[in-house]
């Protein structure tokens, strides 16, 4: 069980996916004007990596890996290894889940459907989901529940940061920025300082 | 010849260059701007690998644009571009291994780069296949120069080094000049794209935001 919490914090605050890896930073830009769509986007990512990053580790453990299709075909897959597809077919993946998730939400719960409505699209083309999927690959998780919780853990994450973002930038309007760095500018200055700040994170070892 | 480098065709490659640039002004493409300057070299790759990507994903599309139904355009377009992506994953680890392994899950990150999706979207649905391959070159190369010089800054002032040669001499050290640690962490490409962001707006006035 501790395992599992480690891997969730380590996910929100030494590795998260904005300070430090950088991913999903289009839409961390653009959208984090004010708190309660940030907030919905937040729960949308969240939401579709917790289903995209196990969806892909199975697929990757089962069908792309080396010798990984020797379970229905026996000894003669061994040596195939169809890694190179694994780019083409995440992305099928993780879009086709993005459309499905949209499909279901929108017929059981229209309210939240109505919140996340504009985003969900938005979210096939995040680099943060696809980019959980490439970290998976890279890493030896040893069963679906850590591969989840890594899921949950970034998304928590990402959503961390974009929502404490649009908080600041929904003071800094008050303030007086010098007109050259007003809006993208300055934002990606007070990116850099939040992410100095998360670098305080990164001895912690769960 | 004329025809091919009319105004309208020169406007689609040499704009993206300063005053539509994808990174500066459309703010595309971020994620892969920042993690892979710590270095020239991967830098230099990256933005040329992103210039073929954006170029060919431009023509491809445009060639097809007609035929594609609107309501599954996305995925045609993820299907494209990542074919194209696993195709330079394939030549960089051929040709530059040590590179491809430095640049590890970026390279697979091109298929979500806004850039390309936001170029095809927004250029190559709309325009014929010539004036699409421009706009892809020219986006790419706009890109890729935003990289070679946030990747110039770091460098330098984070390893001493151009390139992986050594620029300050020993003799500079032994005085007590340091290598900036910060420079090579997370934050710095940040600070140093919101400073070019700061000079190219300072010189363009127009683009001030009202906000």
């Amino acid at each position: 069980m501790g395992n599992y919490f480690g891997i969730i914090v380590e996910g929100i605050f030494t590795q998260n996916m904005i300070f430090a890896y950088f991913l999903g930073m289009c839409s961390f830009l653009a959208i984090s004007k004010n708190v309660k769509t940030s907030f919905g986007l937040g729960v949308a990512v969240v939401f579709v990596l917790l289903i995209t990053t196990p969806v892909n580790y199975l697929l990757n453990e089962y069908v792309l890996k080396e010798g990984a299709l020797s379970w229905c075909m026996g000894e003669a897959a061994a040596t195939i290894d169809l890694s190179f597809l694994s780019l083409i077919l995440f992305i099928a993946v993780i879009a086709a889940i993005v459309q499905l998730v949209e499909m279901i939400v929108e017929k059981f719960s229209p309210a939240l459907y109505n919140q996340l409505g504009i985003f969900l699209p938005l979210i096939a083309v995040n680099c943060a989901v696809m980019g959980a999927s490439l970290f998976m690959q890279q890493r030896d998780w040893v069963n679906i529940g850590e591969v989840a919780c890594y899921g949950l853990g970034s998304g928590l994450g990402w959503m961390f940061a974009i929502v404490g973002m649009a908080a600041i930038r929904e003071k800094i309007k008050y303030s007086d920025v010098p007109a050259p760095l007003r809006g993208i500018g300055i934002t990606f200055i007070i990116t850099g300082l939040m992410a100095i700040s998360f670098i305080c994170f990164s001895g912690i070892s769960l | 010849m004329s025809a091919l480098f009319s105004d309208k065709n020169r406007q689609a490659l040499l704009g993206p260059l300063s005053a539509n640039n994808p990174v500066l002004v459309q703010i595309l493409g971020i994620c892969s701007a920042l993690a892979v300057t710590s270095q020239l070299k991967p830098a230099f790759v990256m933005g040329l690998s992103v210039t073929v990507v954006c170029a060919f994903a431009n023509v491809i599309l445009s060639l097809l644009r007609n035929t594609i139904p609107n309501r599954i355009r996305i995925i045609v377009q993820l299907v494209v571009v990542a074919a194209l992506v696993i195709i330079v994953d394939q030549v960089l680890k051929a040709f530059v291994y040590d590179v491809s392994k430095q640049l590890s899950v970026y390279v697979g990150l091109i298929i979500t780069n806004c850039i390309i999706m936001g170029r095809i979207e927004a250029f190559a649905l709309a325009n014929k296949p010539w004036p699409s391959l421009l706009d892809g070159i020219g986006n790419g190369l706009g890109y890729g120069m935003i990289l070679v010089i946030v990747a110039f800054v770091r460098e330098l002032l984070g390893a001493g080094t151009l390139f992986g040669f050594k620029v300050f001499p020993q003799a500079f050290y032994d005085w007590g000049y340091m290598n900036n640690g910060l420079m090579l962490m997370a934050p710095m490409p940040l600070i140093l794209i919101g400073l070019i962001v700061w000079y190219h707006r300072a010189k363009n006035p127009d683009m001030i935001e009202n906000n």
